[in-house]
Parts: C-alpha cells; structure tokens; sequence
C-alpha cells in the first residue's frame, strides 16, 4: 500500500475526490501562503522571545528546550493529522499515551529493560488503535463517539493499573536519553524521533499510495469507494497509524519525565487537533499538511516557553492559544474564500 | 498499612487529633495509652461501641495523594469491627459526586465523611445530609458553610507555605540578595492561592529574600517536568526552590537533573515516598518537604466512628468531637525524616 508515486500532480489527477478543486497549481500556492504565513508567525514569535528575553531565549540549550517539548505531542500530532485528512478525529490520543506510559512502567516490564518498556510503549499505542479502527471502519461507529469511549476507557485502565501512583522508572538506559549530553547525531534523541516522525510522515502523507487514499476518504469517502479504494480497510489502518504514535510518544514521554503516570498526556486530543487546525487542516477532511501540523506545534511551544521566561502566568498564556487558534482559522477562511 | 496507622501516632501526638473516641470522662487511661504507643491497632479505642456504618465519598482517586487518602480511610475502618465502611467511586464531576452522596443519604448511613472534589459546590448536598440528620465529617476542601459539616478535618495550606517559606528563609537568611522561586500547583484551585500566600507571608520576614520566579504546573509529572525545565532556563541563578506538590516534584527533580542543575536547595510538599528517600539519601537538591498528611482521612474515620457512637476526643476533656481540626504541616528534613518514611505516599 505505500508503494512511492512520485509528482504529486499525478496524485491530484487520478484522485477521485470531487471536493478537491480542480486547479492543482492555485491549491499548491495557497499551500504556501499559508506555510509562509505560520513560519511568519514563528518568526514573529522568535523576535518576541528574542527582544524579551535575549539572554535565556537565543541559547542554545533553549532551543532544545523547545523542541524536545514539542516532540512528545508532535509526534501525537502527525498521527492525529492523518485522521483529520481521512475525515476522521482521535479523541483518544492523550488516554492511550497515558496508557502507553503506564503500562509500559509496571514494574513487570521494567524488568525486562529497555526493550520492554519501548515495545510495551508501542504495542499498547498500535491495540487502542486497532480497537479504535475496527469500530470505525468495520463497527460503523462514528469516530467521535468510538475515540470518546477509548479516551474514557483507556484512563480508566491506566488508573486501574497505576492506582493512581507515579511509576519511576528504574531502567538506567531509558533516563539516559533524556539527559543534558545525551545526542544522537549531535541531536537530543527526543527531537530526533520528532524529526523522522515528521519526514516519515510528510513522505507518507505526499508521496505514497497510502497519502492519496487517505485524502480521497477524507474529501469524498462514496467517490473514493466507487474509485476502487477500500475506505474500511484505509480508516483501519488510519486509526492504527494514529495509535502507534501515540505509543511512541509515551515511550518519550516516558524518557523525558521519567516516570509514568495515570495523568500523561491531558489534553493532548485538544493540543493536536488545534496544532494540525492552525497547521491548515480541514476539519471536515480532504486537506491537511504534516508540516503545517509541526508549525502549529511548534508555536504553541514556542509561545508556552517565552511565557514562561518572562514569568507569565498559565490562565494568560491559555488566553493567548484561544486567540491564536481563533485568528489562525479566520485567515484560513479567508485564503478558503477567495479561491 | 499497620505500620502507616501506628506511625500515624507519632505524627499527631498522642491524642488530639487521632486518638478519636476515647469516651471522654471515661475511667483512667493512663495504662492504656502506653498500650496504644506500641500497639498497631488505631489508637482510637479500647473496646467496640455500638456498630456504625460511615459513608465515604471522595474524589477520583487519580493522583498519588488522593490514592492514599483512599487507602488510609479504608484500612483504618477495616481496623474496626464495629465500623462498617460504604465506600462510593470517587468522581471529579460535581454532579456526579452529589448522586453518590445521595445514595448514601438513601442508604441511611449513620455518619457521612466527604471529601468533595469542590467544596464549595458540594455545599448543598452537605447541608441535605446535615437536615436528614446524618452528621458530616468534611475532609480536607472545606464546604462554604458550617452548617454543612458537623466537623472539618484537614490540612493546612497556608501553613504548608508558611512552613516552607520559614524553612528557606532560616536557610538563606546571611546570605545577601538572596533569590527564590516558586513552582506552584493547579491555579484554578483555592489551596494553590493559599500555599503561595503562606509562602509570600513567610519571605517577608527576611527582607534579604526576593522570589523572582512563579509558575504553575498541574500536579502531575509531565507538568511538573515542563514547567520545571521552562523555570530553569529562565532563571539562572537562584537559592532556593519551593515546590507545592511531590508528585510533581518527581518531574520537576527530573527536569533539575536534566538541566544538570544543583545550585540551589529545593523544599517539597506533601509528603510522597519518593521525596522521603530522596531527602534521606541528601544526594540532590531536594532537601526538605512541608506535610499535607493523606493519614487525615484515617483521623476522619476516628471521628465519624466518635460521632456515631456518641463520644469525644480521647485526651481532650470536651464530651464531642471538635467543630474543626487543622492538622499541622510539620517540615520533614534529613533530621527527622525517619521517623515520617512510613507515612509516605507513593
């Protein structure tokens, strides 16, 4: 399924969707416009943060800050990116990376080491999915309602196993990859993962089979289903792809705070789906951009990190994310409009 | 859980707050009381009074606090043959909440203990239970009125800041232009207020000491860590760190080891496990914790069973129960923490 079509104008022609419009090159330059306009707002930010606070803003150890901040709920991000194109929504993401990072620090798996906890991490992200794909795409349930009772469920579970303890994790080369000098390739390991979610995720989404479909469901699941594509089979897959970020995400969240507990990951459905709204994604499916999503993200932690050098308190700083959110979908109307 | 229950006489003295029904005016307890020291078993009472059925509603037990909060009520009615617990699932959801205090009151049970996710909007249903005369022991957030509890056990927030604040202060207190921060818990939750205006009240009895920095976190790892590592790069040199709750203290020491941080000394509260052992171990910065003991809701199941069965506080002359009972947020250094290791929660 995710053998490489290369221009991504083929991808335009043969698609089936009739919501797509027809003038790929006119798409292709609002695309841009709205890429140019969120790295406007970073750079924005960027200037901000640099005016305010030049000193503790421009480090270095900053700007990893940042960014290792990001990757946890980035990588959520990338996941809940593909199911908004299909037309979907994961509400569940924050309870299955609660349950991902519990289960996968019960002292049972930490005995069997890293691996365990890595493989634990994933295997429970990639079941909730599978639960959450099978209800929707072969269950007939409306993703909002199936997602809502995984995100119930899976906290329950999580409390149940935790008994609402903090699980430290004791595995030495877990904690190791979040410290100050741990690098891969020169980079935290954490913005490592973040940054091949990302790559992976761009590929998948603009230049496979797999991406194609994926926006056909969303913009038009009849049109896509006359056209050949199994649209149970692609939502399936959607929701297990959505899941198994979720699991990687716990098992960095779990190196970044060492620990799991019962109360990882809240909010995180609301985070990734504001990051991929403001990123460009349709709610209503059919168009999406990875790298609008990681913008999105990447801003709000950017925002939260200037915030918090400047002392500012948290009901502000939620202020502050309404309004972008807010702003962000008005322009998107906008640039929608006038085409 | 024996060993929690008979440390808890250590923690509260002898008697006032945990001692419980000790029939006041009853016949000398001198020999028993010596008894009490170094048996398990509650301190409470000598013999079984008449059978009493407690009602029990708290919140989702999803944090480590509320987890033992959960515990310790439930093991030290166990510790009782004549008590008989009903227990309801704790909910955050005040609506929720007020159904299963409901029940109860249907229930007719004979004393009612609740800890209400919201004090304030529990007031009513505090009040129903008071007017279909079923006595309420309201535990820890208090209701808006009197007349909804019968009697209020809880710890002391503003003393914890307090506590904390003089703790530092005494530390810092020659060092000139001396630079403190503060992570602070939930914001929307009265108790953070009062924590932070305990420790406000405290710093201003040493003038060499500014706090430069406060951020909120949400009681749990993830944020403690966020904030914590936001916090550390935002301020590059300071004394002293004060951090409201444990449980995301194990984030925020996270985060301090990350940032390869040990400039300073960190003062915790609450009372986890995992802050004992580290305080104990004194190999990082964390080097004392102000006490919000979970063992409360033990001394709440004393006083429901007093009330039931119609007696006072054993080494208190009154006949009744106090109106209120506020626990003291003792500080847990390297000093004394042995003593405490038993009482932490995990």
């Amino acid at each position: 399924m995710t053998q490489p079509v290369s221009p991504p104008r083929d991808s335009a022609d043969k698609a089936p969707s009739a919501a797509r419009p027809p003038a790929w090159r006119g798409r292709v330059v609002r695309a841009d416009v709205r890429t140019l306009s969120l790295l406007g707002v970073l750079a924005a930010l960027i200037l901000i943060g640099g005016i305010t606070k030049p000193d503790e803003f421009l480090d270095t150890r900053n700007l990893q800050l940042v960014l290792t901040q990001a990757s946890v709920i980035g990588v959520v991000t990338v996941g809940m990116t593909f199911v908004i194109v299909s037309g979907g929504i994961d509400l569940s993401v924050g309870a299955i990376v609660a349950l991902a990072s519990v289960w996968a620090t019960t002292v049972a798996t930490q005995e069997f080491g890293f691996s365990g906890i890595l493989f634990t991490s994933v295997l429970v992200g990639l079941g909730c999915g599978l639960v959450n794909g099978l209800l929707i795409a072969y269950g007939g349930m409306v993703p909002f309602i199936a997602t809502l009772a995984m995100l119930a469920s899976a906290r329950g579970l999580a409390l149940q196993i935790t008994d609402g303890r903090t699980q430290i994790v004791t595995v030495d080369g877990i904690l190791d990859l979040g410290e100050r000098d741990a690098y891969v390739l020169g980079i935290p390991p954490l913005v490592l993962v973040f940054a091949v979610v990302t790559v992976i995720g761009w590929l998948l989404l603009n230049r496979t089979t797999f991406g194609r479909r994926t926006v056909a469901v969303g913009g038009n699941a009849e049109a896509a289903r006359l056209a050949g594509i199994d649209v149970r089979r692609q939502r399936l897959y959607l929701y297990l792809l959505s899941g198994l970020c979720c699991g990687i995400a716990a098992f960095l969240l779990i190196i970044l705070s060492g620990s799991g507990q019962n109360t990882n990951g809240n909010l995180y459905e609301l985070d990734a789906i504001a990051a991929a709204i403001i990123g460009g994604t349709l709610l209503s499916g059919g168009r999406g951009t990875i790298v609008g999503s990681v913008l999105g993200v990447l801003i709000f932690t950017t925002i939260t990190n200037i915030f918090a050098l400047n002392n500012l308190q948290s009901d502000v700083q939620q202020i502050a994310k309404g309004a972008i959110i807010v702003a962000a979908v008005l322009v998107q109307r906008r640039t929608a409009s006038t085409t | 859980m024996s060993q929690l229950t008979s440390r808890r006489g250590l923690l509260f003295g002898t008697a006032a707050v945990s001692a419980g029904a000790l029939l006041a005016g009853c016949t000398s307890n001198e020999p028993k009381e010596k008894e009490q020291a170094a048996d398990p078993q509650p301190a409470a009472d000598d013999k079984p009074g008449k059978p009493v059925t407690i009602g029990f509603a708290g919140p989702q037990a999803d944090h480590g606090w509320l987890a033992a909060i959960n515990s310790n009520a439930k093991s030290r009615a166990e510790k009782y043959e004549d008590v008989t617990l009903e227990i309801t699932e704790g909910s955050n959801d005040t609506a929720a909440q007020i159904g299963q205090i409901e029940t109860l009151i249907n229930k007719k049970v004979d004393v009612l203990v609740i800890l209400p996710a919201d004090g304030k909007a529990l007031t009513q249903v505090g009040l129903k239970a008071m007017a279909a005369g079923i006595p309420v022991v309201n535990l820890d957030r208090i209701f808006n009125t009197p007349q909804a509890y019968r009697c209020w056990i809880g710890g002391d927030n503003y003393g914890m800041g307090l506590n904390a604040g003089h703790y530092i202060g005494e530390k810092l207190k020659d060092k000139s232009d001396a630079r403190v921060i503060e992570l602070a818990g939930l914001d929307n939750l009265e108790l953070t207020k009062q924590r932070t205006q305990g420790f406000d009240d405290a710093l201003k009895n040493y003038p060499n000491i500014r706090k430069v920095a406060r951020q909120a976190a949400e009681f749990t790892v993830e944020s403690g860590q966020a904030k914590m590592a936001q916090l550390l790069q935002a301020q590059s040199k300071f004394d002293a760190l004060w951090n409201h709750d444990d449980d995301q203290g194990v984030g925020a020491l996270r985060a301090i080891e990350q940032a390869g941080r040990d400039d300073f000394l960190m003062v915790g509260g609450a009372g986890a496990l995992s802050a004992f052992q580290a305080i104990k171990q004194d190999e990082g910065v964390l080097k004392a914790t102000v006490l919000y003991p979970p063992t409360m809701a033990a001394s709440a199941i004393d006083l429901a069973r007093a009330l039931g069965q119609g007696k006072g506080v054993g080494g208190l002359a009154e006949f009744e129960i106090p109106a209120s009972l506020t626990l003291y947020s003792a500080v847990v250094d390297k000093t004394n923490v042995d003593q405490y290791m038993s009482t932490g929660f995990e």
